[in-house]
């Protein structure tokens, strides 16, 4: 085996870490696909058990393709028009880790939200909020060698959805992660402090566990914040790292 | 320590202001050499076409290496070859389509030998967490009957699993709830 430090493509230490499988996570990690509270996901989700697969080469490699996709003002989502978007300015910071804590360096970190309205720039979302001709609302970057992210952007809305009567989501911003391998992948939302929505909505109380709808919450960090600027918002991400039982894995 | 993994939640209706990219169907150059096209639609739980929803497909190339950086299979040698598609629709007629190349059998270390295939993701509204799937193909007749994997998945959803061969492909329909339903993966 070659030593990739030595290749041309040194810049992804991450390669010296695969593992040979990922941590096996508990049935409550994440939200059931069948939530009843949640009405869309009654047809969406499957009624057959899941079949265990065992971690092998296609699931614990994965797209190293984070430089090539992203561009310098990406990840400021409010520089991408002429004007300056509407609302209140903040940043969204954090690092991004594996369950032993250790930081992923250069993955690909994508985000989407509405405007300060609460409006989607999406044909889709048709309530009667405004849209901003200075905002759209989609951002990209790569974490840093210590596996640090940062987003400028405009603190989203909250905004009313059909769930049910008088449903509307906390304000959210969507973040998607590729991680270093395909077991990795993650699709999540990160929520602000304190929104007195939260225990109305179905999203965020499909997960379960108290402590964890907590890892959704990004926290305000003032001494992080740029003074007559921009609020900073932190918030870590954590994927699945290396697993314990690589037995149970092999073939 | 282990740190708990972060919750998952829905990519939600309007996934397609962040996540699309221009050339995100092509794991590969389309002109690449044995380029294929797989295609297929995806089905809810009423039977019908999911109008908004995000695919992407993993595999390996044709001599079996990945496009990844790790030894134990890779990085591929393909100029272009990305291994990675990403089909993101926002308004469809339920159906997706993406070019890569038709993959290798993998041999593992043990001398095990996996059926060619690619790992597939599928996100939508509605889902709360994305579901995994395997794609096989229709004229691997031999490498799948000794795949462990299919091996595994009782004999009567097996052919959930199986990509059918076209004039330029495969065709992979992914049925999430009910009569046929798809075979999905705890990873």
């Amino acid at each position: 085996m070659t030593d990739p430090r030595t290749t041309e493509h040194d810049i992804y230490d991450p390669v010296l870490d695969t593992p040979p499988c990922y941590y096996r996570e508990s049935a409550d990690a994440h939200p059931p696909l069948d939530s009843p509270q949640y009405k869309s996901s009654a047809l969406r989700h499957p009624k057959q058990p899941l079949i265990y697969l065992p971690q092998n080469v296609t699931e614990i490699t994965g797209p190293q393709l984070s430089v090539r996709v992203t561009g310098e003002l990406d990840n400021d989502l409010t520089r991408q028009h002429a004007g300056e978007p509407l609302g209140e300015r903040i940043t969204v910071s954090g690092r991004v880790y594996d369950t032993e804590g250790k930081p992923l360096r250069h993955t690909l970190v994508e985000v989407w939200q509405a405007n300060a309205a609460g409006r989607y720039l999406h044909r889709w979302d048709r309530w009667p909020a405004p849209l901003d001709p200075n905002f759209s609302g989609a951002g990209r970057c790569v974490t840093d060698d210590e596996g640090r992210y940062r987003f400028t952007t405009i603190k989203p809305g909250p905004y009313p959805w059909g769930n049910h009567y008088n449903a509307w989501r906390p304000a959210h911003v969507h973040f998607s992660l590729l991680g270093r391998a395909f077991a990795q992948r993650l699709v999540t939302q990160m929520y602000f402090p304190a929104d007195p929505l939260f225990p109305h909505d179905p999203i965020f109380n499909s997960v379960h566990d108290d402590a964890a709808r907590e890892r959704m919450i990004s926290r305000l960090v003032l001494h992080e914040s740029e003074p007559e600027w921009a609020l900073a918002y932190n918030w870590d991400i954590y994927l699945r790292g290396p697993g314990a039982t690589p037995f149970e894995e092999s073939l | 320590m282990i740190y708990a993994t972060t919750p998952s939640q829905t990519v939600g209706p309007y996934f397609a202001i962040g996540l699309p990219w221009p050339d995100g169907p092509f794991a590969v150059p389309a002109d690449t050499a044995g380029a294929i096209t797989i295609s297929g639609t995806f089905y809810d739980g009423a039977g019908d076409e999911v109008p908004d929803y995000l695919l992407e497909a993993w595999g390996a190339d044709g001599d079996g290496n990945y496009a990844d950086l790790w030894d134990y299979a890779g990085p591929s040698k393909v100029p272009g070859f990305r291994g990675f598609a990403r089909c993101a629709h926002e308004d469809g007629d339920g159906s997706y389509e993406f070019v890569t190349l038709k993959p290798a059998p993998v041999k593992l270390p043990s001398g095990v030998v996996l059926a060619p295939h690619l790992d597939a993701n599928i996100f939508a509204r509605g889902m709360l967490k994305h579901v995994v799937t395997r794609i096989y193909f229709a004229d691997e007749t031999a490498a799948n009957a000794a795949d462990p994997i299919l091996a595994s998945v009782p004999a009567e959803r097996r052919e959930t699993l199986i990509a059918k061969s076209t004039d330029n492909g495969y065709r992979f329909d992914i049925r999430l709830q009910g009569p046929g339903e798809t075979v999905f993966f705890a990873v």
